[in-house]
Order: structure tokens, then C-alpha cells, then sequence
């Protein structure tokens, strides 16, 4: 991991940045940064969830997004970023109005529960739908043939879910063989396994959302998808000196050296608050040990890792624009 | 500050037979049911704890090897429980293998279970484990052999999804739907104007070539050998779900001090509520309790001065990391006031969090001292 650029050259021209992750490690968080990073200096790129989760809509404090792009935020240097939720009945109802002309029918199937019915029948249909959607906006372009957004990023399903849900060809092989949505699918299928997509995987420095990213990592490389970067997510900075952690995290603190130090600081602490800060001590360098295991269990796999910080105050707009900027200067465009 | 949650009073309650941990995925739902049914049993009480998809160790610290689908007594080195504690995991595919076989002639089970949508429907259905949770605790209460089952649920998108599921599933399984895009001509009594059938008609074309013809074939002869189990399905799910809506149930909520898993809870809380569920309380886990009475801003200023002096660095590193964690613990503070304030009359219990992840039978005891307010 170490080995790479933290943003190499391959990964800044792909076009579509699936971003997945462990449940509870900020992917939805990482999606937006890093589609505020990548529109900065006047690019325009389109943020899409999939999940109906409306996880964007609250990051950016705005109304539950509609399906239907819109422009959510400015990014600095003239770039803007849109945002779009995907429903798989919506696309499924738009995608029949598309070749077949079912008229006002469509919304009294969808009141029926037909279109979930139609879903249900076959799970691999909602995310050959869903992908389908995703490709049609990173391939979409204006009059003059150029692109309409120069990156689309995915907040696409945990990392757990995430290979069968870009694997499409094995969506298919439950579904029809000739059609229009055969020959859509293998658009969507070109795509994905093209250079135009990277899939970063966004973890913590714990053992459990590593252990995830590894083997999802293994995975995407044995369906043939791109795994782009390891994006470390929420990392706190640590206190003692590197020599003391081993000895602190194995209980030996020395209090009578804390002490000495207190009070040299002008700090007189009653006995229960110097074994209270020692146990703090204690507990804070038995997790930076598991950081650096963590750590060490990323090298295994030589991608690109990126770091992002823990916000304390909690994510909100601003916090966005600060993650997004810790980006930029790692390297991201 | 709200009420505390009491667990001891909700485990040693004889009239509590049901405990259901619920919550968002990952805030150690399964964990804080292990250590609950793991306390129960050291109380007394004849326990079997119902668990989904465990982590490796975790499941190990029960002794659990392998998905059993029946609940095995947990027998591990210390443990020796006034009460009795047995564990399982479930098993969702035979634990709906099962339920056909229950409900069906020999003949007519053999049919669906060699029914290729059959593969898909126990399998791959979003809703599917969570049903077949709910399916299982009724199978367990209905055996009496326990006196308190404690019961995780699946780590779904939403966490209530496992309220939903027999009502999803009925829909889906309902024949008229797949009646009507086999074959339109044939269904009759609709009451749908005609108008939108001849958009049905349509979207049925739509539908088998999209799927394609074998699919909805299958599918057809699946539903059609289905229907005479139905009523029966339909009938233990609504068993389920009264035995949930009893007094002899309680609901704890599970989440972490993080925005989505609070939000969660609220929504949680809001649903058993309006659904008359009898809910006991949140739990939350893994907090940052702070150890030593220092402000944060007083703790930083010395250290500022401490490095300026070039003096006594692990004071220094002391002190800051101290102030992280103040940060930290104010910020779960805000967050849990948040909570609170929109439901003041949950009752609450923090579980500090533990050093390193949970494995064994001790980590289980230590935080079942935690949720008891130990």
C-alpha cells in the first residue's frame, strides 16, 4: 500500500468511482467528499446513491432527493456537484416507458406492488436497473458530444454486497437472453470492468472493517473489477510517544512520572484523577496498537491508500469541504 | 439525564419470555445479545439465545462451530451457569426447508423444494432471513423448553425490516400477482378499470422479456404448489407477531453514539411504539467515559506549556489524548441529548467500549456487568 502514489494516474482518469465500505465506516460521507474533491477547479460531477437511504440529502442538510438530478453543492474553484437518488422502480417504470408504451398505466402497476413484484421475481434485476441507470449518466453527453459530468461517483451497496451487485453478468444469467435490457446490461458490463471505473473501499483502522476490505478487495480482483483505493477513513492522531505504547498498552504507565509532569505544569490531581487519566492512557495505546495492526494488514494488498481525518464535531457541510480538501492534497483529481 | 435502563430487572422478570435486540447494522447487536442471554443464564433463568450471522470468535466464545439451526448447550471451559444456556445460529435456508416441509404434503414439499424459484426465494429474497428469524422464534416458544429466548436480528438496511417481512413475503408469494403475468387472460375479479389492463397486458409482455419465459415458468408452478400452505404462513406470522405485541416480550434497542445509528433508534423506538410493541429501553455501546475529572481546555493549556518547556512528554502525550477523549465523550454527550430529548421516557444504559474486540466468555460477562450498570 505504501508503495503506490496515493492518487495514481490510472485511478484520476477513470470516470465512474464506485465507493464502497464495511457498514458504519462513512461511506456515504467518503462518496461526497470525494465528489466535491474531484469537482474542484470547475469540473461537474454527479453524486448517486442507490441504497434509498437518502444518505446525501442529510449530509448536504437538503429535502429527500428525488429521482431526478440536482445541483446540491459548489465546490471550490468554480466546480459544482449534483446529486441523484436511484429508485429501482422508478428506473423500471422509466425504463418500460422507454420501449414500451404503458401509458398512465405504470402508476397504477406501481400502486398494485407490481413493479416490486417484478423485482422480486428476479433480484438481479434491481441491480442490473440500478447499474443501468449509473451507466447511462457517466455516458450521457451534451449537443456537442462532450460529456455532461466529467465523474459520476457511486455511494454504492457495503462491501459485503458490493461484488454482486457490479457483477451484472451473473445478474443476467437469470434474465432474458435477447431484449433491450440484454443488450443495456452489456453496456453496463463494458463499463464496469473498463479502466473508465475504479471501486475504492473505504475502511477504519479496526480489525473488523479490515478484515472486510481485504476480502473485498480479493473479490472485485476475481470478478475482474478494479479495486482504485483504500480510502482510511476517521483517523485520530496519536498521543504518546512511539517507544511508550507497547509498555502503556500492556498497563505499565508510569504514574509517578505523570504525576511529576502534572505538577510541573502547575496540575495538582487527586489520586483518583491521576489513575483516571492513566487508565485513559492505558485503553488509548491499546487501540493504537490495533491501528498499527490494522495498518500492517493493509500492506497485504498494493493499492493507493488515502487517509482522512476524524472529525470530531461530527460531519456536516463544512466538515465535507474540509474532507474534501484533505483529498485534494493528497492527491485527487 | 433519563432513566436507566435495568437489565438485571428485565432478566430476572419470570413474566419476560422474549428479548429482542434491534438496531442498524453494526453496533453490536449480536454482542450485547450474547452477553445478555450469557447473564440470564448465570441468574438462573433457562435461556437459549438466537443469533444471526455471528462473528467467528463470537460464535466460538459460545462454542458455536457451525450453523445448527437447533440450539446447542453451550458447553465451555468456567462456565457453569446456575441456570442453563443453550445457542444457535440461524440456519435461513432450512429454516425455511422446514417450514414447507410442516406445512405440506410430502408430495407437494418435495415440488417446491426442487423448484428452482424455490432457490431463489429462501435465498436471495431481501426479507427473507428476517422472516425466517421471526419464523424460528416462534418455533422456539412454541417448544417451551426455554424460559427466556434472547433474540438478535438480521443486520438489514433497515432495521425493522423483520416487522415487515411476512407481510413482504405474503405479496410477493401471493398468487394473484404471478397469475396475472403468467397469464393475463386468465385472471379474473381484478376490479382494475380497463383501462390500465390493457397496461397490464403490456406490462406483463414486459415483464416475461425482461425475465424471460422459464423464470416466470417456474415461478408460476411455484406459486401454484405454494398456495395450499399459504393460509398456514399466514397464520404463524400473525402468531409471531402477537407474541411480539405481548407483555411477555421486551424490545431493547441497540446503537452506538454515531449519527445514523442514533437516528435509526429514534425511528426504531417511534415504530415499536406505534405498533405497541413493549419496548425496555437503548442501549448504547461502546461509549468514551472520561476517567479523570480535568477540562479539556485546562488539560491542553499545560500541555502546551509542557511542550514549550521541552519537559516531561508523556505527561504531554497524557494530557492531549485526556482532551481527545473529553471531545469525544461531549460529542456522544450532544448526541444522546438529542435522543433523549425526543424520547424522555426511554430508559438508557451506556456500555463503555472494550480495548479490544469481544471473543471470549469473560469479555461476555464484563459487558453484561456493563449493561447491568456495573
Amino acid at each position: 500500500m505504501t508503495t503506490s502514489a496515493p492518487w495514481p494516474q490510472q485511478v484520476s482518469r477513470a470516470r465512474l468511482h464506485v465507493v464502497t465500505g464495511k457498514g458504519g465506516t462513512g461511506k456515504t460521507t467518503v462518496a461526497a467528499a470525494l465528489a466535491l474533491a474531484l469537482a474542484t477547479g470547475g469540473r461537474r460531477v454527479l453524486l448517486v446513491e442507490v441504497e434509498g437511504r437518502q444518505g446525501i440529502a442529510q449530509l448536504f442538510d437538503t429535502q429527500p432527493l428525488p429521482y431526478a438530478e440536482k445541483r446540491i453543492a459548489a465546490a471550490p474553484g468554480g466546480g459544482e456537484v449534483h446529486a441523484l437518488h436511484v429508485d429501482a422502480e422508478a428506473a423500471l417504470l422509466e425504463y418500460f416507458t422507454m420501449f414500451y408504451n404503458l401509458g398512465f398505466a405504470g402508476r397504477t402497476l406501481r400502486r398494485m406492488g407490481a413493479i416490486e413484484f417484478a423485482t422480486t421475481l428476479a433480484p438481479g434485476l434491481r441491480d442490473v436497473l440500478l447499474t443501468g441507470k449509473v451507466k447511462e449518466t457517466v455516458g450521457r453527453t451534451d449537443g456537442n458530444g462532450r460529456h455532461v459530468y466529467d465523474a459520476v461517483v457511486l455511494d454504492a451497496p457495503p462491501t459485503g454486497r458490493i461484488v454482486k451487485f457490479l457483477d451484472v453478468t451473473k445478474a443476467m444469467a437469470d434474465l432474458a437472453k435477447v431484449g433491450p435490457i440484454k443488450g443495456q446490461s452489456d453496456g453496463v458490463v463494458r463499463l464496469l470492468h473498463s479502466q473508465d471505473t475504479a471501486v475504492h473501499v473505504v475502511t477504519l483502522l479496526e480489525e473488523m472493517p479490515v478484515r472486510e476490505t481485504l476480502e473485498a478487495i480479493a473479490e472485485l480482483s476475481a470478478a475482474d473489477l478494479r479495486p482504485g483505493a483504500v480510502i482510511v477513513n476517521r483517523v485520530r492522531p496519536p498521543r504518546l510517544p512511539a517507544r511508550s505504547v507497547t509498555r502503556a498498552a500492556g498497563g505499565r504507565v508510569d504514574a509517578g512520572r505523570v504525576r511529576a509532569g502534572l505538577t510541573s505544569a502547575g496540575l495538582d490531581l487527586t489520586p483518583e484523577d491521576v489513575d483516571g487519566l492513566v487508565g485513559e492512557t492505558v485503553e488509548h495505546a491499546i487501540r493504537v496498537l490495533a491501528e498499527q495492526s490494522a495498518r500492517e494488514q493493509l500492506t497485504e494488498v498494493d493499492l493507493p491508500a488515502i487517509e482522512l481525518p476524524d472529525v470530531n464535531e461530527g460531519i456536516d457541510t463544512a466538515a465535507l469541504y474540509e474532507l474534501a480538501e484533505a483529498l485534494v492534497e493528497q492527491g485527487v483529481r | 439525564m433519563s432513566n436507566q435502563l435495568d437489565v438485571d430487572g428485565l432478566i430476572d422478570n419470570p413474566d419476560i419470555h422474549v428479548v429482542v435486540c434491534c438496531g442498524s447494522g453494526g453496533v453490536g447487536k449480536t454482542t450485547t445479545a450474547a452477553a445478555v442471554a450469557v447473564r440470564a443464564a448465570e441468574r438462573g433463568r433457562k435461556t437459549v439465545v438466537l443469533t444471526i450471522d455471528p462473528a467467528r470468535r463470537l460464535a466460538q466464545a459460545l462454542g458455536l462451530r457451525e450453523l445448527g439451526n437447533t440450539p446447542r448447550e453451550v458447553e465451555v471451559e468456567g462456565f457453569e451457569p446456575v441456570g442453563r444456556l443453550a445457542a444457535m445460529m440461524l440456519d435461513m435456508r432450512r429454516t425455511f426447508d422446514d417450514m414447507v416441509l410442516a406445512h405440506a404434503g410430502e408430495k407437494r414439499a418435495r415440488e417446491v423444494l426442487a423448484n428452482p424459484f424455490y432457490k431463489t426465494i429462501s435465498t436471495s429474497f431481501s426479507g427473507t432471513q428476517e422472516y425466517m428469524a421471526m419464523e424460528k422464534l416462534g418455533q422456539l416458544a412454541g417448544e417451551g423448553r426455554w424460559d427466556l429466548i434472547v433474540v438478535d436480528t438480521p443486520p438489514s438496511r433497515s432495521a425493522l425490516d423483520f416487522l415487515d417481512a411476512p407481510q413482504r413475503m405474503s405479496t410477493a408469494l401471493d398468487g394473484r400477482m404471478i397469475r396475472l403475468l403468467s397469464g393475463p387472460a386468465r385472471t379474473g375479479g381484478w376490479g382494475v378499470r380497463k383501462v390500465v389492463s390493457a397496461g397490464i397486458m403490456l406490462f406483463a409482455k414486459a415483464v416475461s422479456t425482461i425475465v424471460g419465459g422459464q423464470l416466470l415458468a417456474d415461478a408460476s408452478a411455484f406459486v401454484q404448489a405454494f398456495d395450499s400452505m399459504f393460509g398456514g404462513f399466514k397464520q404463524r406470522a400473525r402468531k409471531t407477531y402477537e407474541l411480539l405485541r405481548s407483555g411477555g416480550t421486551a424490545f431493547v434497542v441497540v446503537a452506538t453514539p454515531e449519527p445514523d445509528a442514533l437516528r435509526e433508534a429514534s425511528y426504531f423506538v417511534e415504530r415499536l411504539e406505534s405498533e405497541h410493541m413493549p419496548l425496555s429501553g437503548l442501549v448504547i455501546n461502546r461509549t468514551h467515559p472520561v476517567l479523570a475529572k480535568l477540562p479539556a481546555a485546562r488539560a491542553l493549556a499545560a500541555a502546551d506549556n509542557l511542550e514549550r518547556a521541552g519537559e516531561a512528554p508523556l505527561a504531554t502525550a497524557v494530557l492531549r489524548l485526556h482532551a481527545d477523549r473529553v471531545a469525544v465523550h461531549d460529542r456522544e454527550r450532544r448526541l444522546l441529548a438529542r435522543f433523549t430529548k425526543a424520547h424522555p421516557s426511554v430508559p438508557v444504559v451506556d456500555v463503555p467500549a472494550m480495548p479490544a474486540d469481544v471473543h471470549d466468555l469473560t469479555g461476555l460477562r464484563t459487558i453484561g456487568e456493563r449493561l447491568a450498570g456495573g
